[in-house]
């Protein structure tokens, strides 16, 4: 099948597949860093194994990102 | 108020556009934009905004001047190391621009002060680098109906919206805090500096345009670039009616601080 994954089209070699088995098929190391959206709904982490992708779909991972203000300082305090 | 002939001709290439004009730099000068943490974020963006003759530039952060934030921090010099950045950063900005109106508060933004802070600025500056400074500076501004900018960076990574009163907030895209044990921040993952300056000053460009009331803001959307590739991507986002801050019952009715890492604990 075929979907657009963070803005680019990827073939999945499944007719259908779960948000969690998604992101392991992406090799996304920390999921728990990741929001999801599918076709623009955010998706809950509770429906992650429930919620399935099927073609056509538009899946979006958004990562958490701080940054900005060190901690470096923070850190040796 | 009226612009004086000096102001005229050092805010004259504003003037000269359309969009803005002698009023839009009315506006910009009558403009109160409060900049959270004076670090990667917050210098680029106080920096450009006290150029553009902000009148009043607040800025919070309880921190000092380390060696570790010059590759980026760019308000700070190597001279300002063990000063309180808000010092630095409040002489900075009177050196580039004596017309700004200067407002420091050497202390960490907090439920305790956070909205009485708010009260006095129009429009925030989201410069902080831990999540649960994020997540308090959104439910914060929710709850106070005020606009602000986030933004977030790791590695060669940026990303940053601008909420408004109806709009998406944070917590409709990121729930909750990520676990504690996994954040990197970027002491431990780094950061390419100037990234630090490519987000910053898109903050501070969505803070003009919002004090001047042109242009469409970074609203309902979430702006994500990559450096190494130099792709931008802006990917839609929703309101989310079960947002424990912002949607129609709200769960977070109070101010408080989402615990996170040891290592970002105040």
């Amino acid at each position: 099948m075929n979907i657009k994954l963070n803005g680019e089209q990827r073939v999945i070699a499944a007719n259908q597949i779960s948000i969690n088995e998604l992101l392991a098929y992406e090799n996304v190391s920390q999921p728990e860093m990741v929001s999801v959206q599918k076709n623009g709904e955010f998706v809950n982490r509770s429906d992650f194994e429930s919620i399935l992708v099927i073609d056509g779909d538009e899946v979006d991972f958004l990562y958490f990102m701080g940054g900005g203000q060190n901690s470096e300082s923070k850190m040796s305090k | 108020m009226d612009l004086t002939e000096e102001q005229i001709q050092r805010y004259s290439r504003h003037i000269l556009l359309k969009d803005v004009g002698y009023e839009g730099q009315l506006k910009i000068a009558n403009g109160k934009v409060l900049i959270i943490g004076a670090g990667g974020l917050g210098a680029p963006a106080a920096l450009y905004l006290a150029a553009a003759g902000v009148g009043t530039i607040g800025i919070i952060d309880a921190d000092v001047v380390d060696i570790t934030n010059l590759q980026r921090q760019v308000i700070h010099h190597t001279s300002d190391i063990g000063i309180p950045k808000v010092h630095s950063a409040a002489q900075k900005i009177k050196e580039i621009n004596p017309d700004v109106h200067v407002r420091t508060y050497h202390e960490w933004f907090s439920p305790e002060n956070a909205l009485k802070i708010l009260a006095d600025y129009d429009f925030v500056i989201d410069g902080t680098d831990n999540f649960p400074a994020k997540f308090l500076i959104n439910d914060a501004c929710v709850m106070a109906k005020k606009a602000f900018s986030h933004g977030g960076i790791l590695r060669f990574d940026g990303q940053t919206f601008t909420y408004v009163p109806g709009s998406a907030c944070y917590r409709c895209i990121f729930p909750t805090p990520p676990p504690k044990d996994l954040v990197p921040t970027c002491s431990q993952a780094g950061v390419l500096g100037s990234i630090a300056g490519m987000l910053g000053t898109i903050q501070a460009t969505e803070a003009l345009k919002y004090i001047i009331g042109i242009g469409d803001l970074l609203t309902n959307r979430l702006l994500i670039f990559n450096a190494l590739s130099m792709q931008f991507r802006t990917v839609p986002v929703k309101k989310n009616d079960n947002c424990a801050v912002c949607g129609s019952s709200p769960a977070i009715t109070q101010l408080v601080l989402e615990k996170q890492n040891a290592c970002e604990l105040r």
